[in-house]
């Protein structure tokens, strides 16, 4: 149990989530007797769900930061329907069109952070009029028609890596980028828990982590293989690959960056933060922003899949962006999340959607469980607040071996926390 | 202890060797209090002596089973598991911030989850009837349909009582009821108890008041560093004022401060003319033309009631964090500077630590190595991207130093004592290197073992020849730790003591009143 723990670097919420998402796939693996984990599938998983994965990895930071953005659908149908006609009537090349939706997206962004920043306006009725507002000028623009966009332009959104190199049977850079990501994690490893016993921290015996590299990277490499191995022509997604440059980009700036410690301190307590020095006005624009320029990004992968944007493109997305985010560990009242709690947070409604229409379950009951889902999932990270930050494990091994007493004064200390924190 | 009932005078309550214990540290250890039916009586004792602890053990804030030794009330053990609990035996607390709701009425306020219910319907007829007569009780002549936002503090502690006298009250607390109570509303509320206490009525008061408790406390117990020091009856052993200070200090001023040789250097901060208006109200300024100056090495004190002005001086010169600015000037090395923003001020070496540390101070989310290096993540950074190791390394080393007691510094802050959050936020601001350093009230909610520590570091970081400027409420703390104290009274500097001239007396006469010292 201690083991377990120290395998996931104590984060237990992190690894309820990772380990709600391996036996959600494994249920589904089972009953759908093998057409979950096939490579068409999982390659349409990525494809399907990347736009929305993105905009969690907005999402996550506005809400990080104390705010919530309710107009991401809109911007990104709103964006998707401008570059399509950039590129249609003015006959702009796709790229020049994608740089084109990037800059309109930062300057909506820039609109929104204005407001909430600048004025103060609760993020809440500034997204929610710009849900309005972005979602009529796609229709305005676009005369509520739908708009293809060229073949080069879907690249963004369903395309594959070029293959290359020797014939093996496998795709190449599918291959390569797997063997990259497992180098790269191996690396990574060593050189933390260096770092960590040169400054006389502890570390976790070495079984553990070579345990826990096994297990990582055995998962990537099962990926790897189910990506490389689809029918011909196929590889792992370019929307997957954007995607994971932007986990790489978000988390590192989330997590190890100056600015990222910023939002967390002004969701955490802004006016400590303004106390300590923080800017907070800079942040929450700049958190604002972002959001929108992902909108954007988002809205044009999705056009790129679609092979077109339409009037309703977009629609209830700012939700699936805020389930995934929940779901992912964050909390309401900000100072909480983190960036690949909500990809993962993300990858489980998604592979929830995936495997019971996989199942022949209708739409109806889809979104009954999909509710269901959510509201457990924060429940029971409001439960282990509650009970003192117990684990997962140590939950189901409650009622065996010695009882666990919680102390008064950490639950009185608790609520303190949570009724910020939750 | 068999004593129940052998007495003259029965006991309504006795608590038994109470300790409780927070993490880091020992709030109550082995505490008894016996409280006789029908008497008034007070708990006496410092900020942070445990009193108010006390008091929610009581009262089931802290369940059964989260402190050890027994509480006795009406001769039987009880098992408290929170507070509606303790309220259906007849105990009800009043706390000091007034658990009213301000756009209720009185009377829904004094019914407020205890409506008088016909088949689930609210009978307001009854309700009216009985809160007429309950406002009776406490001397209250205000309509019960008045908003409670609209009577005064004095009124609202009266509906709070007749709150209280609703749920059929045996032991009343009333935790410092008078502190916000001006001399007429204070005396009106005394006289209050002792009519419930002519109606069989026991309570029990907390105050820091001495004068009030001399005058209508029959016993008074003192509580001291957690431990119970002494039960003294007001009559049988003539006890006055100087005899309660006797018992709640324990111990010479002077032990409470390490010793110090202050190295007084040339003047390293001044402030000029400083005016600033209220962020809300326009026309009414809180700070009024302050001049003042802080020399190297020197620790200058601030005294002043509360809303005088104090916290809204520092916040204004630090980085104009509070109020609207209207003029003045910031001096530093004899050079002036421009303090527009927080960031500003830190950069040119000024330091803040509020008096609300868990509201303005820290992220409580946070842990402790992220709080130690949120003011300056600038210097354990690299093109922005900040270095845990360095991080964990600072944390690790101002751990050591100030001694900080906690597991390891990836410890949350939420989980530490008072004591111990403060030298996490000095360590914040010491890890800013600042040449100039406010420290506002830096001992509050801390025990006495942590103060010591505490003021321990101020001083030595005057030593090293920083500036240090302390505002605090406590006068001895002042006395026992300051060069210098400068006095202020709405707004207005009214004066400055040195060290040797500077006595509570003296102090308290210019915080007092408006009179200008040339």
């Amino acid at each position: 149990m201690n083991a377990l723990k120290k395998l996931f670097g104590g984060n237990t919420r992190q690894f309820g989530m990772i380990f709600a998402l391996v036996a959600l796939i494994v249920f589904f693996e089972i009953f759908t007797e093998g057409r979950t984990l096939t490579s068409g599938n999982v390659i349409n998983l990525f494809n399907g769900n990347s736009y929305i994965l993105i905009l969690a990895i907005g999402m996550v930071l506005v809400i990080i930061a104390g705010h919530i953005d309710l107009s991401v659908g809109s911007v990104a149908a709103f964006v998707g329907v401008c570059v399509s006609l950039f590129i249609r009537d003015w006959g702009l090349p796709w790229y020049i069109g994608v740089l084109m939706g990037l800059g309109l997206g930062v300057l909506i962004g820039a609109w929104q952070g204005f407001w909430v920043a600048y004025v103060g306006i609760p993020a809440f009725i500034v997204t929610l009029s710009g849900m309005l507002i972005f979602r009529g000028a796609n229709q305005f623009v676009g005369k509520s028609n739908t708009i293809p966009v060229p073949a080069d332009f879907q690249y963004i959104g369903s395309g594959y890596l070029a293959e290359f190199g020797p014939k093996t049977g496998y795709n190449n850079p599918t291959m390569l980028i797997g063997l990259l990501a497992v180098a790269f994690v191996i690396f990574s490893e060593i050189r933390s828990r260096r770092n960590a016993k040169k400054l006389g921290a502890e570390v976790p015996e070495a079984w553990v982590m070579v345990l826990k590299l096994v297990l990582v990277c055995g998962a990537i490499l099962y990926a790897t293989y189910l990506f490389a191995t689809g029918r011909p022509g196929t590889s792992f997604p370019v929307p997957g690959l954007i995607l994971a440059v932007l986990i790489i980009v978000y988390g590192f700036i989330s997590s190890k960056t100056v600015i990222g410690r910023h939002i967390y301190a002004v969701g955490g307590n802004r006016h400590a933060a303004e106390l300590s020095g923080v800017q907070s006005k800079k942040v929450n624009f700049l958190v604002m922003m972002n959001m929108s320029f992902l909108a954007g990004l988002a809205g044009m992968i999705f056009v790129g899949r679609s092979t077109a944007s339409g009037p309703f493109d977009g629609v209830g997305w700012e939700l699936d962006a805020i389930a995934a985010v929940f779901i992912g560990g964050a909390a309401v009242t900000g100072g909480v999340g983190t960036v690949i709690g909500s990809i993962i947070g993300g990858l489980v409604m998604a592979v929830l959607n995936n495997g019971l229409q996989l199942l022949g379950v209708g739409a109806d009951l889809t979104q009954i469980i999909k509710g269901l889902v959510l509201l457990i999932a924060v429940a029971f990270d409001v439960y282990n607040k509650t009970q003192g930050k117990k684990s997962i494990v140590g939950m189901l091994m409650k009622n065996f071996g010695r009882s666990s007493e919680i102390k008064a004064d950490e639950t009185t200390q608790t609520k303190e926390v949570i009724s910020r924190g939750i | 202890m068999t004593s129940l009932n052998t007495h003259s005078d029965p006991l309504i309550l006795e608590m038994r060797s109470i300790t409780k214990e927070f993490p880091g540290v020992k709030a109550l250890a082995d505490v008894s209090l016996r409280v006789k039916a029908g008497e008034i009586h007070a708990i006496c004792g410092e900020n942070g002596a445990g009193k108010s602890t006390l008091m929610k053990v009581l009262s089931g804030v802290y369940p059964y089973g989260t402190y050890t030794g027994d509480i006795v009330y009406q001769n039987e053990v009880q098992e408290f598991k929170d507070i509606r609990a303790s309220e259906h035996a007849g105990i009800v607390i009043i706390h000091q911030e007034l658990a009213l709701i301000p756009e209720l009425s009185i009377m829904e306020n004094i019914f407020l989850g205890n409506e008088p219910t016909k088949r689930g319907v609210i009978n307001w007829a009854e309700a009216r009837t009985r809160s007429t007569e309950l406002l009776a009780r406490v001397g209250l002549r205000e309509d019960p349909d008045t908003p409670i936002k609209e009577i005064g503090v004095g009124k609202q502690q009266l509906v709070e009582i007749a709150k209280a006298l609703n749920k059929s009250v045996k032991l009343l607390i009333l935790d410092e009821p008078t502190a916000a109570l001006n001399e007429s509303d204070s005396q009106h509320l005394l006289d209050l108890m002792l009519g419930l206490k002519g109606r069989g009525i026991t309570s029990i008061i907390i105050s820091h008041k001495l004068n009030e408790i001399e005058q209508i406390a029959d016993e008074i117990t003192i509580i001291r560093d957690g431990k119970s020091i002494e039960t003294l009856n007001v009559k049988a052993d003539g006890v006055d004022e100087d005899r309660i200070i006797k018992g709640m200090v324990g111990r010479t001023l002077e032990s409470r401060f390490p010793d110090h040789e202050p190295k007084i250097g040339e003047v390293l901060f001044e402030v000029k003319n400083w005016n600033v208006g209220h962020p809300q109200i326009q026309d009414r300024l809180v700070c009024k033309n302050s001049n003042f100056f802080v020399r190297r090495g020197e620790i200058v004190g601030f005294a002043g009631l509360m809303g005088a002005g104090r916290t809204e001086l520092a916040r204004s010169v630090f980085g104009r964090s509070y109020g609207r600015f209207i003029s003045g000037h910031v001096y530093k090395d004899g050079k002036e500077l421009q303090l527009r923003s927080v960031r500003q001020a830190i950069d040119a070496g000024l330091g803040y630590v509020t008096e609300d540390r868990k509201s303005l101070g820290l992220n409580l989310l946070d842990d402790i190595k992220a709080t130690t290096v949120s003011a300056n993540l600038r210097k354990i950074s690299k093109n922005f991207v900040v270095d845990a190791n360095k991080e964990y390394a600072v944390a690790e080393e101002y751990r050591k130093s100030l001694r900080t007691k906690t597991p390891s510094v990836e410890e949350g802050v939420a989980k530490l004592s008072g004591g111990n959050q403060q030298k996490v936020v000095l360590a914040k601001w010491m890890f800013t290197d600042p040449d100039v350093l406010i420290l506002d009230e830096p001992t509050r909610g801390i025990d006495v073992g942590a103060k010591y520590e505490i003021y321990g570091i101020i001083q030595k970081l005057a030593n090293e020849g920083k500036a240090v400027i302390v505002i605090s409420s406590e006068l001895p703390e002042l006395l026992g730790l300051s060069d210098r104290i400068y006095t202020i009274f709405e707004g207005a500097i009214t004066g400055v003591l040195n060290k040797d001239e500077a006595s509570q007396e003296s102090l308290m006469k210019l915080m007092t009143s408006a009179r200008k010292t040339a």
